[in-house]
This record gives structure tokens, C-alpha cells and sequence, in this order.
């Protein structure tokens, strides 16, 4: 089971809170990834905060392939970028390292002056899309992320040497965000690829989840002729993000309808609620976008509204906890005590089958029931 | 040598099945005659010859004496057909069929230059898709499976019209979603119907057995099981109860019945639970349906407003010339005659071209075709020749696999349930078919031989008896004779088939708890496995071995 979480504070912080939440929650010996998007940020991405960041890890050829598409496309040269003070690749660090990682903020091309924040959206799916495509072909580099604000970096292998590389664990002011979403993968297959490991992006939305997706071929077979944006479907959580972001941004729906897609009320419970007809017709339309569990998803919105749910049938831990400045959400409590260890404990939450855990940018935590 | 044979006389050996009798475990009760309705057997005599020897030494004598027996009656008309209710009422075990394999019938049987025609379904035995289908994928450690006895498990499957997100009528307000508009009628039912056999091609006492036994299962056993009545309509007395409900009205080409519908609907207290346009059958694809004038009794004369002759609907709805047509016409009015409140659904004989026909449906812009039933090869029928039993027909697993992988295609998946029929239960575990023909794809199956099999029917698909067509149905099941119909106890048949339904019950969460699934698997693929690599392939799941 791979152990996530995700930590919203009301002030910035620094990466290695995130590992510190994922450390104690280590076990099996699998480690074969290190994952983590972080949204709002500070320290030296403060200035850019508008600008796009492209976030990926190629090889010295896709690094070229990059510069020249986002040349071509109107993008110009990153307004800025940051390399991360890295230290010496030696065989004592297990895991695959790839040439180049990148970070970098880009001015929106003058085409898209003028267009709504909405189609702007749309344009930078389109860049992401391409980008990753023309990768692909040649296999010489993964895009994690095209967005502003935000900030992906993925690896496979041990996560702790991964965070040891990026000098991660020691704090400093230049790289903190409000958010961090945080993945330490321990998975039991090997044969994986970078974009398996979540969290997963699309258009401001950003999910991890861990368990397997039992519906995932339905999901998959569903999801593809969606958007265009639902591709991939390396791991059999991406699904979870696609429906979010089906739900959220194509429909509209609130976010607790999202709750009613994945894991809609038995008939039985069905029949006597208020609005039958209503979760009738969504199950019915939707029904090939339902989970079946074991799942836990944890959740950023686009505006940074922190969320998370599970299957219909609670086979995945969760706890959330918070010390009014800080909220945790993740698999197992001894993270929470890593980082929030002064905390009371008595307040945790563990969320159960028919809850979604709502966390806004004030930290107010509401406790939504599907009923 | 002598001519002392004439080979063209026809004797027992040539026949299908021959009569193993004991005259000497025989009392002479005479039973089994009375009781073949096929007059295949008759009392005889024969010349028995013996030897004796009644003094101290031994001085045989031959004597000879003329003993009463039953033979089987060696004609072509009144041949045995291997029922074996002589065996069942025999209280000595003196008499059994037994299957003739040099039999010549076949190629004999053609009085005045008609083809064979017989009930039931293909008898050109083919090894099953299903059976090389295994539930290959179970839930353990990392996703782990349920608990069959304890879970609930939503066991339902859509009938009708299933829109997509954008097209039901949504208002957003103040956070909340509500309904703002009218959509097409969806009943959510259980995954198996019982198949449309009317009335007719049924004894009305079987028919009733059926119709009690899906009135049981809803009522007692909240299994919301629907019958489809077939075509020719059904009892006016059912048609105003509130069974109504549980029962899909079928409207095939011949239309008959659908008077006495008519008339009965401004009395109806309850909608039915569908209307089932037949377009073609599994059995005998491309062929009208036909009720020989041997069934047409009194009551079945009344109930379709007929004279008593062969009733035959043609192979084709008038008036009905493309898919277009189809949607537009019969759709539209059925769906007006029940004032959009009753899915209807089409049924056709599974072919090469049902994925287009499906595929065109999926895009119809009304939103009227509620569902689409795929009939296989190896459905049954009450009449037809054996020529289009054995031979015309499509094999029911790939094709509603493709027509869900071309539903797929379009992002239509589930949007017109697919029902798939066609041999469902054929060799006894209907649970495990419809879970199969699920996981490929289908919303639910419809099944038919195996319900009349439940009852009591002992034909099966190796010829042995099939005499659906003639009236003569020794069962009492598909015959309108009085005397055979109550050979059959409705209550015990009834029970037998809930009995079933509720052990199928039982099957599907079996099935469905090792997969971790609590809702049915539409369309999970990966749940399956194939030990066979060319029908793996087909169907794009994994080869085991
Ligand atoms: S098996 Fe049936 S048809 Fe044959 S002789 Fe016996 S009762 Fe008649
Ligand atoms: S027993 Fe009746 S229903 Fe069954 S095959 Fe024979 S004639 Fe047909």
C-alpha cells in the first residue's frame, strides 16, 4: 500500500515536512518512488506566482526538445527557473536519475492575451499534452506539471535517497508552499514508469490515492473518451483524478457529488432519500466511474481546497489532524505525530466510508456525510 | 439367398430412439402406453418359444406360447422421441428409451416433402464459450474480497434509457444539484429476466407457473426478477392486477394481442414493467415466429383474437424499413402508448450486423430505445424448422462483447442496456453465465429453456425430445391439451424455479464477493480469464493455461 498525504498550513513550509510525514510511515522494502506537487508557493517562486511552471525530468536531448517547442509555441525563454542545489550522484543513491530535472516559469505567449482565465487553462492542457507526447516518442523525458503555482517533482527508487539527493530534508526559505501533497510509493510491481507515481495533476486538480482501483478497467474504458486530458492511465488511481476533475470542472457539479460518483448510496439507501430521483439518474448515467474500493484519495482543488475520501467499503487508513496552523492528512498517524507532534491527538479524525473531509485555505475542516 | 428383407420398410433401428423393454420385469400394466403422447408404443404380441423336460431323465420338449408385450411403434409419424415417461411411470423398471445411434431419421423423416421442424434449441453440440471463461481475478491481499454472506450487494441492472451526465435536465443551485426537466423512464431490475415465451408456445398453466413464481420473487424475496410475456399478449385478468408491474409486454411482428393490450390499458392500475419489441429471435434468425394450429386451443385463440390455424408473425415488421424507421416509428408509439412512463426495448437475433444496428441505436437523438436485447444461437424456440435451429444463428459471448467494445468506442457504454440471451444456463449455472456475460459487458441476461427446464421440461440439446412444435408435449408444458397440462403441478414447478432463483441469488454474491465488487461488474473484463488463446483473444481477456 503506498502511504500518502498531504499537509495545508496557513504558512509556508518547507518540503521536508512532507518527507518527515512519510517517514515513519516506511515499511515493506519496496520504496520504488518518491512523488510530491506543491501549490501556493513562496520564497523564491513568490514573484512568479501567476507565471506557469513547467515541471519535468528528461534527458539532455528532451531538455532540448523542451526549450525548442516552448520557443516555437510563443513561450520564449523561462521568465525564471530553479535548479535545485543537488549533490554528487553516486551509487550510494538508489534510485534512476535522470539528466535534467526542470522548474521553470514561463511568460503565457501573446496569443493567449486577451482569452479567459478558463481558456488559458485549456491552452496550457494543450502545451502539457504536447510536450508529453513529443517526449514520449522518443522516450527522452516526463512533463509531471504545467501550471502556476505549482510544483512537481517525481522520481522512482528509495524515497528517502531521493529526498537526500534534492537536499530536500535540509530546510532552508527558498522553495515553501501552503500545500504539499506527498507520495511515498511502495509498490509491489516493479515494472513501473515515472507517471505512475502519484500525485496526479490536471488543470489545478491533484489527487493521490493508494490501494488498487478494482474498477479500474471500466473506469479506464469510461474515462478515455472523456477529455482529452485523460490519458495515460499508468496507475489505476489516475482514474480517481479524471472523475474529479469530470465532475468538478466539465460539470460543474459541487464537490460533494463527488462522493456520489465513486461511491454512490446502495438502492436501498437510495429509496429513502430526499432526493432519490436525482442520485438515481447520476448512478445510472455514471455508473462506469464508480470505485470499488480499497481506496484512499486525498484531494487539492484548484483554489487549494484540501478534500478526502475513501471506497464505500473503508479498506484504506486515514487520519487527519491539525494544530490550527498546520492540517495533516495521511495514511497512518505516526506521520501526523512527526509533524504535528504537539497536537491534541484526541481530535483526530478518522473518517469513515460515507465521509468526505473538507479542509478551505482558513483551515476550518467541515466533515461532509453523503446522505 | 433369399429377399428376405425389404430395406426400405422402416424398423426401430432406424429411428432415434429405440425402447429397451423387459418382458419379463413387465406386469402388463399398460402405463406407459397410456402415457406416451407420442403413441410410440403399443401392446403386441409375440411368439415366445421355451424348453421343458417334465420327467425324471431328461426329455426337453420345445413348447411355444404367445405372450402379450409393448413394442415401440416403428413409423415415421409416431416415432419415439426419448421423453422417458414411460420409463418414469413404469413401477418395474421394465421399459426405458434408449438412444439410437445408427438412427437414419434424419434423413428420412420428410413426410410429403416437409422439413423437420421441432422445438427447443440448436442440437449441433458445440463446446461453450462460457465454459472455457473462468473467474480468473480474486481479490486478496492487496485488495481484499468480500464477505458473500454479510456484504450487501446491489444485484441490479438498468431497463430504459440511461442519459449521460450532460443530457439529464440539471439545475446548480446553492451548492446542490436538482432535476429540472423530464428524462426517459429507467427501471432498475434484476440481472436475469425470464424470457419471453407467450402464451401459446406455453400451456397457460406453465405460463402461470413462471408468472407465480416472478410474483413470489418480488413479493416475498424483494428479487425484483421481470418475465417477459412473450408475444400474443397474456390474461386481461394480469393485465389489471398489479403484477402488471413485474411484467415486460412483448410486441412482435404478427402483433397479436396487442387488442386485447389495447383495450385493457385505460383499466390498467399498474404500468407494465417494459415493452419488448421483437425484431428477431436467437433460435431461428431471420424467421417469423410460428404457432402450429395443433396449439391453438380455445383459450389461445381468444386471448390473440384468432381462428384456429398456424399462427405465423412474419420475419419482418411491416412498415419497417430501416433503423431509422424503427426508432422513430414503433419506438415513438410505444412509448406514447405508455405516455414515456415504460422503457421500450428492442430484441433482436444476434448476427454480424447487430453491432451496427446497436451502434445506430446508441446515437439515437430521442432517447427512446430503452434497451437491446441480443438473442444467441443457442435459444430456444417453441416451433421452427431444424434446419434454422442447427444451422442459421450467432454465437451470443463475442457478439455482445463487441457491441459493448463498440459502445465503448463511442463513450456510450450503458447508455442502452445490453441484455444478452441465448443458451443462458445450458450446461446448469445460470449465476455464472450472467456473471460472465456481465463482466463482458452486458447489463443482464434473459433466459428461457432453462426456465422451462425448471418446470419441468426434460427435452435437452441432444435431441431428446423437442416435440415443443407438435402440441403433444409430454411435460404439459408447451401443449394445450388439457390432459397433459395437468400432468404438471404449478405449485411444485413454481417453487422449483424460486427455489433456483434464489440459489442463483446466492451464486452471484459468491461470485461477485472475490472479485471485491458490491455492485455488478459491468463491463470488468479483467475479472476474467479464457484457458482457450483464440477466445481470449476475441475477447480481449487474458489466456490462462
Ligand atoms: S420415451 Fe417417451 S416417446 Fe418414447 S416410448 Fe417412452 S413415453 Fe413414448
Ligand atoms: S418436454 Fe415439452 S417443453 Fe420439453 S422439450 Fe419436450 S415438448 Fe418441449
Amino acid at each position: 500500500m503506498c502511504r500518502i498525504g498531504c499537509i495545508k498550513s496557513l504558512d509556508p513550509f518547507h518540503p521536508r515536512f512532507a518527507l518527515n510525514l512519510m517517514l515513519p510511515q516506511q515499511k515493506g522494502h519496496d520504496n520504488s518512488g518518491f512523488a510530491l506537487v506543491m501549490k501556493d508557493l513562496s520564497g523564491i517562486f513568490e514573484p512568479y506566482k501567476k507565471y506557469p511552471i513547467l515541471s519535468y525530468s528528461s534527458t539532455a536531448k528532451g531538455r532540448d526538445i523542451i526549450e525548442a517547442y516552448m520557443l516555437d509555441r510563443g513561450f520564449g525563454r523561462p521568465v525564471f527557473q530553479w535548479k535545485p542545489k543537488t549533490k554528487i550522484f553516486t551509487d550510494q543513491f538508489d534510485f534512476e536519475k535522470m539528466d535534467y530535472y526542470g522548474f521553470e516559469a514561463f511568460a503565457l505567449p501573446v496569443i493567449t492575451q486577451g482569452t479567459t482565465e478558463e481558456e488559458k487553462g485549456e491552452f496550457l492542457l494543450n502545451t502539457h499534452l504536447e510536450l508529453r507526447e513529443i517526449l514520449e516518442e522518443t522516450g527522452d523525458g516526463y512533463i509531471f506539471s504545467f501550471w502556476p503555482d505549482t510544483l512537481t517533482l517525481k522520481e522512482i527508487g528509495n524515497p528517502n535517497h531521493i529526498g537526500d539527493y534534492f537536499n530536500l530534508w535540509e530546510e532552508n526559505e527558498a522553495i515553501l508552499a501552503k500545500n504539499i501533497m506527498v507520495q511515498y510509493r511502495q509498490n509491489t510491481n516493479y515494472d513501473i514508469v515515472r507517471y505512475a507515481a502519484h500525485p496526479f495533476f490536471l488543470q489545478g486538480y491533484t489527487l493521490c490515492a493508494n490501494g488498487e482501483n478494482t474498477n479500474y478497467v471500466k473506469n479506464k474504458e469510461a474515462q478515455q473518451n472523456l477529455h482529452r486530458g485523460y490519458i495515460g492511465f499508468e496507475s489505476d488511481s489516475q482514474c480517481f483524478l479524471y472523475t474529479l476533475h469530470y465532475t468538478h470542472h466539465q460539470l460543474k457539479w459541487p464537490l460533494s457529488y463527488y462522493k456520489h460518483v465513486i461511491t454512490p448510496l446502495p438502492f436501498d439507501e437510495m429509496e429513502s432519500h430526499p432526493n432519490k430521483a436525482l442520485l438515481l439518474k447520476l448512478r445510472e448515467s455514471l455508473t462506469h466511474l464508480e470505485i470499488n474500493g480499497p481506496n484512499t484519495i486525498i484531494g487539492l482543488l484548484p483554489d487549494n481546497t484540501l478534500f478526502t475520501t475513501c471506497d464505500s467499503k473503508k479498506l484504506r487508513p486515514v487520519v487527519i489532524g491539525t494544530d490550527g496552523r498546520m492540517v495533516g492528512i495521511t495514511s497512518e498517524v505516526p506521520g501526523l505525530n512527526m509533524i504535528l507532534p504537539h497536537r491534541n491527538a484526541e481530535n483526530d479524525i478518522y473518517p469513515n466510508e460515507r465521509e468526505t473531509v473538507v479542509i478551505g485555505n482558513d483551515l476550518r475542516i467541515e466533515r461532509w456525510k453523503q446522505q | 439367398m433369399e429377399t428376405t428383407v425389404n430395406i426400405n420398410d422402416i424398423t426401430e433401428n432406424d429411428l432415434n430412439w429405440k425402447i429397451d423393454y423387459d418382458a419379463d420385469r413387465c406386469t402388463r400394466c399398460g402405463r406407459c402406453i397410456a402415457t406416451c403422447t407420442f403413441a410410440a408404443l403399443e401392446m403386441n404380441v409375440e411368439r415366445h418359444a421355451f424348453t421343458v423336460s417334465e420327467d425324471k431323465t431328461p426329455e426337453p420338449k420345445r413348447l411355444f406360447s404367445t405372450l402379450p408385450v409393448v413394442s415401440q411403434v416403428a413409423t415415421l409419424k409416431d416415432h419415439c422421441v426419448g421423453c422417458g415417461m414411460c420409463e418414469k411411470v413404469c413401477p418395474n423398471t421394465a421399459i426405458r428409451p434408449v438412444r439410437n445411434h445408427e438412427t437414419r431419421e434424419p434423413l428420412l423423416n420428410h413426410p410429403g416433402g416437409s422439413p423437420i421442424k421441432r422445438g427447443g434449441r440448436t442440437n449441433v453440440s458445440v463446446e461453450r464459450t462460457l465454459d472455457k471463461i473462468k473467474v480468473g481475478r480474486i481479490s486478496q491481499m492487496t485488495d481484499p474480497s468480500l464477505d458473500a454472506q454479510r456484504h450487501t450487494f446491489d444485484v441490479l441492472s438498468p431497463l430504459g434509457r440511461v442519459l449521460s451526465p450532460t443530457e439529464i435536465p440539471i439545475k446548480i443551485e446553492n451548492n446542490e444539484l436538482n432535476i429540472s426537466g423530464k428524462m426517459p423512464p429507467v427501471h432498475w431490475i434484476y440481472p436475469i429476466i425470464f424470457g419471453d415465451m407467450s402464451i401459446g408456445a406455453l400451456s397457460t398453466r406453465a405460463w402461470e407457473a413462471v408468472a407465480i413464481a416472478t410474483a413470489v420473487l418480488n413479493e416475498k424475496y424483494n428479487m425484483p426478477i421481470r418475465m417477459a410475456s412473450g408475444e400474443g399478449g397474456m390474461p386481461v385478468k394480469l393485465m389489471k392486477s398489479k403484477y402488471l408491474k413485474y411484467m415486460i409486454l412483448q410486441v412482435a411482428s404478427g402483433h397479436f394481442g396487442w387488442n386485447r393490450i389495447i383495450k385493457a390499458m385505460p383499466e390498467m392500475i399498474e404500468d407494465p414493467a417494459g415493452i419488448l419489441i421483437k425484431i428477431g429471435q436467437g433460435a431461428k434468425p431471420g424467421d417469423g415466429g410460428l404457432l402450429m394450429a395443433a396449439k391453438v386451443a380455445k383459450h389461445i385463440q381468444e386471448i390473440r383474437g384468432v381462428p384456429k390455424s398456424d399462427l405465423l408473425s412474419p420475419p419482418n415488421h411491416q412498415g419497417l424499413y430501416s433503423i431509422e424507421e424503427s426508432v422513430q416509428k414503433m419506438f415513438l408509439s410505444f412509448n406514447a402508448a405508455f405516455k414515456f412512463k415504460v422503457p421500450v426495448a428492442i430484441k433482436v437475433a444476434a448476427s454480424s450486423s447487430s453491432v451496427s444496428v446497436y451502434n445506430n441505436l446508441l446515437r439515437d437523438p430521442y432517447h427512446i430505445v430503452g434497451g437491446f436485447f441480443m438473442d444467441g444461437i443457442q435459444g430456444g424456440t417453441g416451433a421452427a424448422m431444424e434446419i434454422s435451429l442447427d444451422h442459421t444463428g450467432h454465437p451470443i459471448v463475442s457478439k455482445t462483447r463487441d457491441a459493448y467494445l463498440a459502445a465503448v468506442k463511442q463513450g456510450m457504454q450503458g447508455r442502452i442496456p445490453l441484455w444478452a440471451g441465448g443458451g443462458m444456463g445450458m450446461t446448469g449455472s445460470l449465476a455464472a453465465d450472467a456473471f460472465k456475460m456481465i463482466c463482458l459487458g452486458a447489463n443482464g441476461v434473459f433466459a428461457g429453456k432453462i426456465i422451462i427446464q425448471l418446470l419441468g421440461c426434460i427435452g435437452n440439446d441432444q435431441g431428446r425430445c423437442n416435440q415443443c412444435n407438435t402440441g403433444l408435449c409430454p411435460t404439459g408444458i408447451t401443449t394445450q391439451d388439457y390432459r397433459l397440462v395437468k400432468r404438471l403441478d404449478i405449485d411444485k414447478a413454481a417453487e422449483t424455479l424460486v427455489n433456483y432463483m434464489l440459489s442463483v441469488d446466492t451464486e452471484f454474491r459468491k461470485l461477485m464477493a472475490p472479485i471485491g465488487n458490491s455492485s455488478l461488474p459491468v463491463g470488468r473484463s479483467d475479472a476474467l480469464v479464457s484457458v482457450d488463446k483464440d477466445m481470449a483473444d476475441k475477447l480481449q481477456i487474458p489466456y490462462v493455461c
